[in-house]
């Protein structure tokens, strides 16, 4: 009943999910830290850019987003990002998509964080003297990352789930080895069971394992 | 709430303020203006390339019949799935573990799955045990995909805006004598539906969202597809075709996301009621044991 999958690289398409997903988390992490920093920050600029492009970002579909980046970007602007093949620019373009769409909820996700902590600790923070670098780094920013963990799961968890989108561009991940699969073999609810199988192990240990995180790093108030 | 982080500025922090607006504005500008020559050097802010956008052609053949399937698939989607979502909710506070445990197995499957997978499995089922038009069929996989998805989200932000009302309203009740369904139907549903209307209404946003998956993959023809043809015909205006698609996209979606938090203030002020809201990220509160991405990504 299984000897078809040795015609496919099931584990290859779903190392190609995992790449994705971890490469836009480092760098959603990174981009959303700095968009929340500026949303959070005095500088009026900074805050207006930053709401900007959370409203802009978060309300467009990440299939446009993804989109773009193939036909806009790469076909019409010749963007290639320093890549020569077809395979890695589609792969890279995917992760850009997905950095800049999931930032913005990364974004959200901090700044739900940096509301929970107590307006008393700011103050003592500027008490005695911290500027706002040191507020925002020394007091505020590791509090809100340790009550931020669940959310950030959350997104995690969407993140690894939205990959699958990157199939938009054909970008050899696990919906298209699916597609491929159903094509070509008349085994649908077997197939479905396993890429539905694959992606309940990638999501549901990432839920408990940062939820459980989530709970003991969470500042006890 | 970002006045706590730091303090009324004085002569030095007024300065480095303006320093940094500056520097920002420069890396912007800089950026805006690296933008501005690759499109002029790519010829792509000829008129030409954005003259059709401003005639009612594109505008009725393409870009309003797209919207319309687009919104077409959305509310067939929502409005399946909330009466399953409410069913699903509820099931998961059953008293019996035979109905409380298979509804949260059903929930947390549906889920850790992600949509596009739901889809193509949609599309594949309808096409190999139904005899569905092939023309019809990408509409009824992306309104399943849809479907399965967004019940399972419905039924935790139910399950929370049950879970969020006051203890006091089930004691009073089962203090009058109401047995449990009465409780259910009579005192818990009715306020919980207004406690969870923003989480609802955010969660439209993520079904619009999601509606561009079955025009990228499964050849549905919503707006965005509609956009993929449209810069065909007027030969390949790609990036202007999507510029309109994606402000589109924007205005309908930040309308939903601004009444919901609107809708979220209204609830949270309101003196009547229980004062329970389940906001935008309403399915978080509930999800302890959960895996679950929360409503709005």
């Amino acid at each position: 009943m299984f000897d078809f999958l040795k015609d496919y690289d099931l584990l290859g398409a779903f190392w190609t999910t995992v790449q994705l997903a971890v490469l836009s988390a480092v760098g959603s992490l990174i981009w959303g830290t700095l968009l929340a920093a500026m949303r959070v920050g005095p500088v009026p600029l900074m805050r207006a850019f930053g709401t900007a492009y959370v409203n802009i970002v978060r309300n467009i579909p990440l299939t446009v987003i993804i989109l773009f980046t193939s036909l806009g970007l790469n076909q019409t602007l010749g963007v290639s990002l320093g890549a020569n093949d077809v395979e890695t620019i589609n792969f890279r373009l995917a992760v850009l998509g997905l950095i800049l769409y999931t930032s913005s909820f990364v974004c959200e996700a901090l700044r739900s964080g940096i509301n929970t902590v107590p307006v008393g600790q700011a103050e003592a923070a500027r008490a005695i003297g911290l500027s706002f670098n040191q507020v925002l780094g020394l007091v505020v920013l590791p509090q809100a990352f340790r009550s931020s963990v669940v959310p950030l799961a959350n997104v995690l968890i969407a993140l690894i789930k939205n990959t699958t989108v990157a199939a938009a561009i054909g970008v050899a991940e696990a919906a298209v080895l699916m597609k491929e699969m159903i094509e070509n073999e008349a085994q649908l609810l077997l197939i479905s069971a396993i890429i539905a199988f694959g992606f309940v192990v990638l999501t549901l240990p990432t839920g408990l394992i940062l939820g459980w995180v989530g709970k003991k790093v969470a500042v006890k108030r | 709430m970002s006045s706590v982080l730091y303090d009324a500025q004085g002569p030095r922090a007024k300065r480095r303020n303006v320093v940094l607006t500056v520097v920002f504005l420069v890396a912007v500008a800089a950026l805006l203006w690296w933008v501005f020559r690759t499109l002029k050097d790519k010829g792509q802010l000829e008129w030409a390339l954005w003259e059709p956008f401003v005639h009612t052609e594109a505008w009725s053949t393409y870009i309003w019949p797209g919207l319309q399937n687009t919104l077409k698939a959305a509310a067939l989607a929502v409005i399946i799935a909330l009466p399953l979502g409410a069913v699903l909710g509820i099931a998961r506070l059953s008293d019996h573990a035979w109905v409380r445990v298979p509804a949260a197995v059903v929930v947390e499957f549906f889920r850790s799955i992600p949509v596009l997978v739901l889809m193509i499995f949609g599309l594949a089922l309808f096409a190999e045990y139904t005899n569905v038009s092939s023309d019809d069929r990408p509409l009824y996989a992306v309104v399943t995909g849809l479907v399965l998805y967004n019940a399972s989200v419905l039924a935790e932000i139910v399950r929370a805006g049950i879970l969020a009302l006051p203890k006091g309203q089930s004691e009073a009740a089962m203090a009058i004598g109401l047995r449990k369904g009465q409780l259910m139907r009579l005192i818990l549903l009715p306020q919980s539906v207004t406690a969870m209307l923003p989480a609802i209404v955010s969660q439209l946003v993520v079904i619009v969202k999601d509606t561009a998956l079955g025009g990228a993959v499964l050849t549905y023809t919503e707006l965005l597809a509609a956009a993929g043809t449209m810069s065909g015909y007027y030969g390949g205006n790609i990036i202007q075709s999507f510029t309109v698609v994606s402000v589109i996209f924007i205005a309908l979606n930040f309308a939903l996301t601004s009444f919901a938090s609107w809708l979220e203030r209204r609830l949270r002020q309101a003196k009547k009621s229980t004062g329970a809201v389940v906001g935008a990220n309403g399915a978080e509160i509930a999800g302890t044991t959960g895996t679950g991405a929360g409503g709005t990504v």
